[in-house]
């Protein structure tokens, strides 16, 4: 196949970037193809940082080989001869198993000098990231490279004309990389058949949460979640009700019971004001609060904030502080106003996808989750009962037969009562961890 | 000729050079774009998301000051949309910087606070943070203050990129992010030369010289104090802009008038210690050039700035560096030994005062021993532009219309080499005329060498002195100096220039 030949396979096979954007992956290749400039680049994105999601780290740890094939494809497509894996040094095992397949592939002449004879070169190193999420960002991932601190950087130009060390530079996440040898080996028009028109192939996704069967799901992309979540995530445990998944990781939105059968593809979860993300899927149930949910992921963003932009810097710190006065039980209507005001500024004039869709926790259940807002606004309530400033747990003296069990548990000891007796729960010492409320069997504690 | 770019910047058409961003292009169409970290000397860095703007065909705002223009691009700069996006960000910005604008050193000329003006913020709708981090005065001439740092980079780019010095770094992450020496330690620790260039390029007062005024005035008040104060030469085409004059307005004699004024008792001119400094540098150039005693090529600046990078990046250079002191210490030698004998006083009884125009003469003056040449400190304080500007402002004294005043007699006068000291390659240009006159007994035919003069980064001449070639370069910036500091050692390393000639 000549260069032209791969360009026009992966166009026909509508394959689209798996790290979240979707971006066709032939225009990205193509854009560095015809770049002038005689050093050009072709880099892996392995810096996986979504919390409870490893779709990249499976891939490199089982089949490292269809990282490396299909980067030493896109040299040679492109005009490369030197590609660089960027992962993330939490990954021990993956790394291992890279540095053990680069150095077969070296050894059967598949890396290296003069590649299967065909004249042409090409060497991949590792880069080790020290666990920035930003540096997942491509920017920042390759002034991590150069040895720059990893801080995005202004689009365009963008890395296909200007990446690595200002060269042209193809960058594409593992998951992508992996699809490229089948597309070449069974044909581009048999991964075109895979999935929808719009988005073929499959996508893998790493379901967790409040789900019977978590792990690693890899599915045509079209699938119903309602699929994803009920048959072969086995549904919600302990007979408990489903509330929303939460897809695209810490940048991504929920997905209500109203949308179950919407198709996974890019544009239709957009619409939902969620996106596909790399692939992190979270489950929630009804005991999970939805203020306490986006308030872990603020947490998350404003910590891996890079704190170049001030959108991001301080729109997410605020954001965070907001939502943790409601979760308190100090917040008020003109917070939402707020928080969509700042959440809208971030969207809009952050600088990298962090900071512009870090906010996308909270705007989205705003969208299909207000009343619970409300809820811990106006009654001080948190109705899943996650918030322990907004519960408060009874003891019912007309339910309690005084076995002790509470008691006994209760790990500050503030449960207090003759034997046979009603209990009491003495408040100024809980903790509200709900551990009585766990234990007992009559159904004796009142959560509210 | 550069390739022009056609493009419409809110339907107005426009024309640019390639490789224009968007925010300049805007200028040209009548189209101020609000921003706050984006400074002309300077890469765009694209952090503070003011000059947002939308392209039509893209989905998500740019920023105009990293974007650049391209054929048929239609660009919308002020809408409502934009308005309520940057007035959040500022908001945002302000949430978290102190309000303390009447007693801030950038009162008046900060950014920040411009912007919250023109956006007419009334109120603060975010919770305020302020970081809570002492400031740094370990240097005798900059101060940190991370209090007040907007984050917006400049500092980092003009000391990294311009100046080469690589003192000052972001630290932290999140909204811990700051501006601070690599490393968090204090700025008299890291590799700072104090030339100012951070504080010059500070949008707000996060980054600003020292006040030494109250020693200069606790000095004219001290009846035992004999006052003497020198003036640089280029205090006097900018001191004019301070009060509203046109920029480079030459205000010699009013200076003179106002330092009086203001209580000095001498007032001396810094030429004339440029006058010795070229003497004693186009001595020295002789000896080395003709007489083959010591390093070539010879190095000379006036700039304590420049001694520190040297020192600090490059000790091997040394031996080629001038022995002859800058104007300023030159001056105040003479003053306190000299000019003490004559005027029968003890040194100890007189108090100099440079006003210089920059930060890194008041790094100088303390530099090392040889700057207490007279027994005490030569010069006790030094105070720039800005400074002085001030003092005559809490004066009251009526600047614009003071009559002209005439410098005084003993260390006052001085010729016309001195007073291109003041430009980059001035002093070069001085202690050529000098060195020419001392070999060939005639003057350097032409008066100037524009060759050499100026600000573009480096300049390099030839002349001829008695068939020998005589080879100049001048450097602005530490870069450019690097990279004629990279040339010598090269071509040394290489044989190619003897070290010394005979």
């Amino acid at each position: 196949m000549t260069p032209d030949d791969v360009i026009s396979a992966l166009k026909t096979s509508k394959l689209r970037g798996r790290g979240g954007a979707g971006f066709p992956t032939w225009m990205k290749w193509n854009f560095t193809k015809e770049a002038t400039g005689t050093a050009k680049y072709v880099v892996c994105n392995a810096d996986e940082g979504d919390p409870g999601a490893y779709m990249d780290r499976s891939v490199l740890e089982g089949d490292p080989h269809s990282v490396l094939e299909s980067m030493a494809i896109c040299g040679r497509t492109i005009g490369a001869a030197q590609g660089y894996i960027y992962i993330r040094a939490e990954y021990p095992l993956a790394i291992s198993r890279l540095e053990r397949a680069i150095a077969q592939a070296g050894d059967m002449g598949l890396l290296g000098k003069d590649i299967l004879g065909s004249g042409f070169d090409f060497e991949i190193e590792l880069r080790l990231g020290a666990g920035a999420f930003v540096c997942g960002e491509e920017t920042a991932l390759l002034a991590s490279i150069e040895g720059e601190r990893g801080m995005p950087r202004p689009r365009p130009p963008f890395p296909s004309v200007k990446g690595l060390w200002g060269r042209p530079t193809v960058i594409n996440n593992v998951e992508t990389w992996a699809n490229v040898p089948v597309i070449i080996t069974r044909g581009a028009e048999w991964f075109a058949n895979i999935g929808t028109e719009d988005s073929t192939g499959t996508k893998v996704f790493a379901l967790t949460g409040r789900i019977e069967n978590s792990g690693l799901v890899e599915v045509p992309m079209g699938t119903s979640l309602r699929d994803i979540v009920f048959n072969i995530g086995g549904g919600i445990p302990n007979g408990k009700a489903f509330k929303a998944v939460q897809t695209g990781g810490p940048s991504g939105g929920v997905i209500t019971a109203d949308h179950l059968d919407t198709p996974i593809d890019y544009t239709p979860l957009q619409e939902l004001g969620s996106i596909m993300g790399s692939g992190g899927m979270i489950v929630m149930d009804e005991t999970d609060c939805i203020v306490d949910i986006a308030k872990f992921y603020l947490e998350f963003t404003v910590e891996e904030s890079c704190g170049k932009c001030a959108p991001c810097r301080i729109g997410g710190r605020k954001l965070y502080n907001i939502l943790t006065g409601t979760t308190k039980g100090t917040g008020t209507q003109e917070d939402i106003e707020k928080m969509r005001t700042i959440g809208s500024a971030m969207q809009k004039a952050s600088l990298c996808g962090l900071g512009q869709t870090a906010p996308n926790p909270i705007l989205s259940p705003l969208r299909y989750f207000r009343p619970e807002y409300d809820a811990h606004i106006n009654d001080k309530l948190c109705p899943a009962g996650v918030c322990k400033d907004l519960i408060r747990f009874e003891i019912l003296t007309d339910k309690c037969i005084g076995c002790g069990v509470c008691a006994r548990k209760c790990p500050v000891g503030c449960i207090s009562g003759e034997r046979r007796e009603p209990h009491e729960i003495d408040q100024s010492q809980c903790i509200k961890c709900g551990e009585c409320f766990e234990v007992c069997k009559f159904d004796a504690v009142l959560r509210a | 000729m550069a390739t022009m770019v056609n493009l419409q910047i809110n339907n107005i058409a426009v024309s640019v050079p390639e490789g224009t961003n968007v925010l300049d292009a805007a200028a040209t169409a009548n189209v101020r774009i609000p921003k706050l970290c984006y400074h002309p000397d300077l890469p765009a860095w694209a952090a503070c998301g003011i000059c947002v703007v939308k392209i039509e065909g893209s989905n998500k705002l740019a920023r105009s000051c990293a974007l650049p223009v391209a054929e048929g691009m239609k660009v919308i700069t002020h809408d409502p949309e934009l308005q309520e996006v940057r007035r959040t960000v500022i908001e945002l910005i302000l949430s978290t910087h102190p309000n303390s604008c009447l007693t801030c050193p950038r009162n008046g000329t900060c950014e920040l606070q411009t912007l919250a003006a023109d956006f007419g913020i009334r109120d603060q709708p975010y919770e305020q943070i302020i970081r809570d981090i002492p400031a740094d005065t370990s240097t005798p001439s900059i101060v940190l203050n991370p209090e007040k740092c907007v984050a917006c980079g400049r500092c980092v780019a003009v000391c990294q990129g311009v100046q080469d010095v690589w003192a000052l770094e972001f630290i932290g992450r999140g909204d811990e992010t700051r501006m601070a020496p690599a490393g968090d330690i204090l700025l008299g620790d890291s590799p700072c030369i104090k030339c100012g260039q951070c504080s010059a390029h500070c949008p707000v007062g996060a980054i600003f010289e020292k006040d030494d005024t109250r020693v200069l005035y606790d000095a004219v008040l001290d009846e035992r104090k004999h006052t003497v104060v020198q003036i640089a030469p280029a205090v006097r085409v900018a001191l004019g802009e301070a009060f509203g004059m046109e920029p480079g307005s030459i205000v010699t004699g009013k200076i003179y008038a106002a330092l009086r004024r203001l209580g000095f008792d001498t007032i001396f001119d810094t030429n004339f210690g440029a006058d010795l400094t070229i003497m004693e540098e186009g001595t020295e150039f002789v000896r080395r050039f003709v007489e083959g005693k010591g390093a070539l090529p010879l190095i000379t600046t006036c700039c304590p700035s420049w001694v520190d990078y040297m020192e600090k990046y490059y000790p091997d250079m040394i031996p080629h560096f001038s022995t002859a002191k800058s104007p300023q210490m030159m001056l105040a030698a003479m003053t306190k030994t000299y000019y003490a004998k004559q005027i029968k006083t003890d040194p100890s009884d007189i108090f100099m005062a440079s006003v210089m125009p920059c930060t890194s003469k008041k790094y100088e003056i303390v530099r090392d021993e040889n700057m207490y040449s007279s027994g005490c400190q030569d010069i006790d304080a030094s105070i720039t532009t800005r400074e002085l500007a001030r003092m005559i402002k809490q004066a009251g004294i009526d600047f614009e219309t003071l009559p002209d005043e005439t410098v005084d007699e003993a260390l006052g006068i001085y010729t016309g080499a001195g007073t291109i000291f003041g430009a980059t390659g001035g002093v070069m240009e001085a202690a050529l005329r000098t060195a020419y006159y001392l070999v060939t007994g005639v003057d350097l035919p032409g008066v100037e060498f524009e060759a050499i003069r100026g600000l573009e980064g480096i300049k390099r001449a030839t002349i001829d002195i008695e068939g020998a070639e005589v080879r100049v370069a001048v450097a602005h910036n530490m870069l450019n100096t690097k990279i004629i500091l990279e040339e010598v050692k090269s071509a040394l390393a290489a044989g190619k220039e003897p070290r010394t000639t005979s």
